[in-house]
């Protein structure tokens, strides 16, 4: 990597690091949610400052520019959130129906005298 | 009438229906004198009116929940009021009542806990849209060779249950989205008996269908995705 490459990728991950951490800290984000979008930053920094680490990953899965690597697993992180998201959203459509249903039985109990 | 008051009830799941439900429901009641359940989904217009005006009750949902989660409203209802029976029936007239008898004498008799109402094993005058036949025959030979059972028309939402089904499809693991062939195979799986008799159903007058636009791929996809998995799953999940 050159090193405008890495100052760019540098404040990239920084960046992220620190927004999500004044997320968390202002309530805005769930300590849940943040886990991985955390990693996305330290990893970045991490794989920027660690050249080996970043040589060998690259090597590893047939890369030829490191960029490609940071690229990668950035782009693998985002869909491990998104997928988490999906499954938070099954979870959450599941409730949302059962309280739905648990209103509408319970309304009728409710309303009426001989049922 | 057979059945004793109070042990079977008749859950109609409704969306918009408020021209088409009340006479339903009179037909009904020429037939039988089970309680008319409507479960009334999320509708706009006055639906709940309608149905109230002709005396049956009315679950009111607070907002659309779709066809599958709104008939299984109707089964926790029926289950918490002790209903040993139910039969469930669209909302659109498709069903004719005229076979309600021949549906739910089989699961009273305690012979099957399921028997499905199927259009095919009779010479109704129904005629489905050649992309929800071509669905339907799709999906019925798949049933059959999971089942080993041969189901003319597994897609039929028009069918009656006992208490232990009820209690089945009150569960999580009743597929709420679209409940349909994969429900045949889930029954199958978890050694519920079922059979099919022939019921009358008239083409449905009017706009909606359940399956149009767009939803026909999706349907077909969803469906293989539900069957398939059905199948991963172990049989003692959601066991009752």
């Amino acid at each position: 990597m050159t090193l405008h490459q890495r100052i760019f990728a540098l404040l990239i991950g920084i960046g992220i690091f620190v927004a999500i951490i004044e997320m968390v800290r202002r309530r805005k984000l769930g300590e849940e949610y943040s886990f991985l979008w955390l990693t996305i930053g330290i990893g970045i920094v991490v794989l920027v400052l660690w050249q080996d680490l970043l040589q060998w990953l690259t090597h590893l899965i047939g890369a030829i520019a490191q960029t490609t690597t940071i690229f990668i697993f950035g782009l693998v992180i985002v869909i491990l959130i998104n997928l988490h998201y999906s499954v938070k959203i099954t979870k959450l459509s599941r409730q949302v129906k059962e309280l739905a249903q648990q209103i509408a039985i319970l309304k009728v109990g409710g309303n009426s005298k001989s049922y | 009438m057979i059945q004793k008051i109070n042990s079977l009830s008749i859950i109609i799941p409704a969306y918009n229906e408020a021209e088409r439900i009340a006479p339903l429901i009179a037909n009904i009641r020429k037939f039988s004198d089970a309680d008319i359940i409507v479960v009334n989904d999320g509708s706009t217009d006055h639906t709940a009116d309608e149905v109230r005006a002709s005396g049956a009750l009315v679950i009111d949902l607070p907002f659309n929940l779709g066809y599958g989660a709104a008939l299984q409203t109707g089964f926790k209802y029926a289950l918490e009021k002790g209903y040993m029976f139910a039969v469930q029936m669209d909302a659109d007239g498709q069903h004719d009542p005229s076979s309600l008898t021949a549906l739910i004498s089989p699961v009273i008799q305690g012979d099957f806990d399921v028997v499905i109402g199927s259009r095919f094993l009779s010479d109704s005058n129904y005629k489905s849209p050649v992309i929800r036949r071509i669905g339907m025959f799709f999906f019925a030979i798949i049933t059959r060779l999971v089942t080993k059972k041969k189901i003319t028309d597994p897609t039929s939402g028009y069918q009656a249950i006992n208490r232990k089904t009820m209690e089945l499809f009150a569960s999580d693991i009743y597929p709420v989205d679209y409940p349909d062939a994969d429900v045949i195979i889930m029954l199958y799986r978890k050694g519920i008996r079922f059979t099919e008799v022939p019921v009358t159903m008239n083409r449905s007058i009017g706009n909606t269908s359940m399956h149009s636009g767009l939803k026909p791929f999706y349907y077909i996809f969803k469906m293989l995705l539900s069957i398939l998995v059905t199948l991963l799953r172990s049989r003692g999940e959601g066991k009752v």
